[in-house]
């Protein structure tokens, strides 16, 4: 069922989910959380898809939030609300409100959510593009528990990354790094397969997938060893190498579904690493709502630390800069989380340590400077 | 640089990492009688879910072992089959690549010597080529009669012992016994071999969400437990009831019967979790102790005549559809005593539930699938209501509601909307389907990573099966000595006398 209103407040659109649920005989029961997706107009239609999918295995009220462009200086001082509100079949495993704001309303967005948050229950944001430098102080970012980006849709990614281990707040997460959880999930059970050391790691994927960066991140904080950004043609990661006591240890996948893993002194293995759709990773996301500490600390890592290919250094140094000034502000703040980390290491050379800086002391001085 | 080993130092692996699931270790399964019924609906589709949702390690091997004259591809294809039929998430090419190049038959009886040979060359061979570390699990699902000769060819061939690093698991199903002499017998058997720890005896029951939710709704929550005694509630009632009858199954059922195919196992696990004291931990060890500490409790009622009830379906209309009687069924001697339907009132010596009666009953034909428990609550001391207001009012209930539409049910009191006082029952609901669709994992896929992690909590031990066959077999020694079962339509709520036994007591059955 759907209740289309027109210029409209955040009151009327509750009496209309009474309704609809009234209508179609359902009371509110069993919703999980309220998920607010920030997004524009082109790419509505494929996030309230997946979150539709989702809420089959997390029923939940879906917020959409579409600003719309204003192109007179006339439309930008009206201000208008439109709403779109789906019950029952129309709305999967919950209900849908898609919210357009016009003008002056589309800098208040959360004056309009707020009322229409379900009681005691948990917040999520999710920007599939263009997501805010820092998801927490964003005014509808603040009303959330788990903010929900995708570095992946930035024009920058690893630049994207960096400026996100600025802003970390407990709470962010990256569907860059939900993607991942298989590939992690497999490399820890490879190890548990072997009983020997991890010398140094070589990740390998296609060019501006930070995906590829937040494994190699993980995989440099978690192991303590120099890990190499390598590129291929893709699809997305292609594979992992970890040179370690006992020989290598490859977790290799081209064609995008089925890898295999080797080990040295041991027969080769396929194992299923399907890609998945934007509808699996935000039912991950929605699994757990607790900070992701794992993600903190491999985003903290610092992408400017991974050791990279000759190629890879392109990516990170040849993109052309960015048009605007908030682009030029990150790279500045990507030199000085580098800075730290190349004096860091010299000292620590020079006083003959082997300890590598920690993430968080790291984040901490860069945050100082 | 880190050190690594095997054993859980990996430095990948982080408990604060939650999103990396528990992945069971280099290992296989080996299934015993894998020709059968649950084999097929059960097992296969529950291994490949378990693949599907990336909770298998590399290389897990699967072995088949069984008398048909099968190449490893007519195994696959046959649990391809299955898998395809039965399996509860999608189909996907990739994970059935993965599982196949572990997938092995060995073909053989129960008692030929060099199929084992056979198997246990199998498995050395998985080993090198799978790298399954020489951790296996052996899946008996076999006849109970099978089981002594299996666990002895499992030790000859030297398959049961565990070298350095490595285990060795026995899983086997029900029923365990048909009495206590029966299961002490079986577990004699069983512990030759293997080790109790070695040991996972499957209660599919117990691998159900609902069933692990009853404890987190009674110990994760302060709004419950302070209510969950003697003082508050009435009685409770434990019911699983089939509408089906005893289908093809007339060689396994009769002699055995609705009590102990069902209350020894299922119906007492429940007890036990909705009557336990507040367990240390979750762990295995510390579950077991209160379970059986409650089970250890349980008191038969004096009058076994009066607190007792079994009965037999009789031909009638089930569901729309006409249906014949226990003793007209194929294969079942006409004059047999086997009950179909069976109700007993417990009652636990302590201190929380003295004289607060559990009423467990079950049975096949009736009116519909249902499984649940109700904790039934005591009316309020005093009502400030006149008597007309609270007419239509029962008693409060909490209705844990275990298979079909797992969820929670709480029933309680509400004015009806008018300007007289009126105040009626309304229910307030709780649905797994609603708040976490479709996540709820199968039982058995639960259970067999439980295994393959060596992970105990859900599995009955010796303690608690020996323990229910001591509550029931008084109930079936007297049900041998004394009458028949009643006859009951089939499509009811079975006998009359069950209605009596609780008439009795001032109270009646829920209507599930």
């Amino acid at each position: 069922m759907k209740i289309d209103l027109t210029d409209t407040t955040a009151g009327e659109i509750n009496k209309a989910l009474t309704e609809g649920r009234r209508a179609i005989g359902t009371p509110a029961v069993g919703m999980v959380l309220t998920l607010v997706i920030v997004t524009d107009e082109e790419n509505a239609y494929d996030a309230l898809r997946a979150a539709t999918d989702a809420s089959r295995e997390h029923p939940s009220r879906t917020l959409v939030v579409i600003r719309r462009v204003s192109r007179t200086p006339r439309d930008r001082t009206t201000s208008r609300l439109d709403a779109e509100v789906r019950v029952g079949a129309d709305a999967g495993a919950g209900e849908t409100v898609v919210l357009r704001l016009y003008g002056e309303v589309s800098d208040h967005a959360d004056s309009v959510v707020l009322p229409l948050l379900l009681p005691d229950a948990p917040v999520v944001v999710w920007w599939p593009v263009d997501a805010p430098l820092d998801p927490a102080e964003d005014p509808l970012g603040a009303l959330a528990q788990r903010r929900v980006t995708d570095t992946y849709a930035a024009e920058q990614p690893v630049r994207e990354l960096a400026a996100r281990a600025e802003t970390y707040a407990p709470g962010d997460t990256d569907l860059a790094w939900t993607r991942i959880t298989p590939w992690r999930s497999m490399l820890a059970a490879a190890l548990d397969q072997v009983d020997c050391e991890v010398r140094s790691v070589e990740v390998e994927g296609e060019e501006f997938n930070p995906s590829c960066e937040l494994l190699a991140m993980w995989l440099a904080d978690r192991l303590g060893v120099p890990v190499q950004r390598s590129l291929s043609s893709g699809p997305g990661l292609t594979a992992v190498r970890m040179e370690t006591t006992c020989g290598p240890v490859v977790l290799d996948r081209a064609d995008g579904s089925l890898a295999n893993l080797s080990i040295q002194g041991q027969p080769g293995r396929a194992v299923a690493l399907q890609r998945r759709d934007t509808a699996e990773l935000i039912a991950e996301e929605l699994r757990r709502l607790d900070p992701d500490d794992t993600y903190a600390a491999a985003l903290r890592y610092g992408v400017e630390r991974l050791s990279a290919g000759a190629e890879a250094v392109a990516t990170l140094d040849g993109v052309p800069a960015g048009p605007t000034e908030k682009a030029a502000d990150k790279a500045a703040e990507d030199e000085a989380v580098a800075e730290v980390a190349v004096a860091e290491s010299e000292a620590g050379t020079e006083e003959g340590e082997a300890e590598r800086p920690t993430p968080n002391s790291l984040a901490r001085k860069a945050a100082s400077k | 640089m880190s050190p690594l080993n095997g054993s859980g130092a990996n430095p990948l692996r982080d408990p604060a990492d939650r999103r990396l699931p528990r992945i069971a270790g280099p290992s296989g399964l080996v299934i015993f009688g894998v020709t059968g019924d649950l084999s097929r609906k059960k097992l296969m589709p529950a291994v490949y879910d378990l693949a599907n949702r990336g909770l298998l390690p590399p290389g897990f091997s699967l072995v088949g072992f069984a008398r048909r004259d099968w190449e490893d591809e007519d195994f696959a294809q046959v649990v391809h089959d299955a898998v395809k039929e039965h399996a509860r998430t999608p189909f996907r090419e990739e994970v059935w690549q993965q599982l196949i190049q572990g997938m092995r038959f060995v073909q053989g009886t129960f008692d030929d010597d060099e199929a084992f040979e056979r198997l246990r060359s199998t498995i050395d061979e998985l080993d090198k080529q799978q790298g399954t570390g020489g951790n296996f699990a052996f899946y008996l699902s076999v006849p109970p009669g099978a089981f002594p000769v299996v666990i002895q060819q499992l030790k000859k061939s030297g398959l049961a012992d565990q070298s350095k690093g490595s285990w060795r698991r026995a899983v086997i199903e029900k029923p365990f016994g048909h009495d206590l002499k029966s299961a002490e017998e079986l577990n004699k058997v069983v512990h030759e071999v293997f080790e109790p720890d070695q040991v996972f005896r499957i209660d599919h029951y117990l691998g159900k969400e609902t069933v692990q939710n009853i404890l987190a709704l009674r110990f994760a929550n302060t709004m419950f437990e302070p209510i969950w005694n003697r003082s508050y509630v009435d009685h409770v009632q434990i019911t699983m009831a089939e509408d089906i009858g005893i289908g093809g199954r007339a060689g396994y059922y009769d002699g055995i019967g609705a009590a102990r195919d069902v209350i020894q196992n299922h119906l007492l696990q429940l007890l036990a979790l909705t009557a336990m004291e507040e367990p240390s931990s979750f762990g295995a060890d510390a579950l077991a102790r209160e379970k059986t500490k409650v089970l250890g409790a349980v008191r038969l009622p004096k009058d076994l005549g009066a607190d007792t009830v079994r009965g037999q379906y009789a031909a009638g209309w089930q569901g729309g559809e006409k249906v014949i009687g226990y003793l007209q069924e194929d294969g079942i001697d006409p004059e047999s005593k086997t009950d179909t339907y069976a109700a007993l009132k417990l009652e636990i010596d302590n201190r929380r539930w003295a004289g607060v009666p559990f009423y467990l009953r079950t049975g096949k034909r009736l009116g519909r699938r249902v499984t649940e428990i109700a904790v039934v609550f005591q009316r309020a001391p005093h009502s400030p209501f006149d008597h007309t207001a609270t007419e239509e009012l029962g008693q409060n209930a909490i209705v844990i509601r275990v298979q079909p539409d797992e969820g929670i049910t709480v029933r309680f009191g509400s004015k009806v909307p008018g300007t007289s006082m009126e105040i009626r029952d309304v229910s307030m609901d709780f649905a797994y389907g609603e708040s976490f669709t479709e996540s709820s994992p199968e039982a058995y896929e639960r259970l067999i990573l439980d295994v393959l992690l060596g992970d105990a909590n859900l599995f009955p031990r010796t303690e608690e099966v020996e323990l229910s066959w001591k509550i029931l077999d008084p109930v079936e020694e007297y049900w041998d000595e004394h009458g028949r079962p009643a006859q009951y339509k089939s499509g009811t709520w079975g006998p009359a006398e069950a209605d009596e036994m609780l008439a009795r007591d001032g109270r009646s059955w829920r209507r599930p």
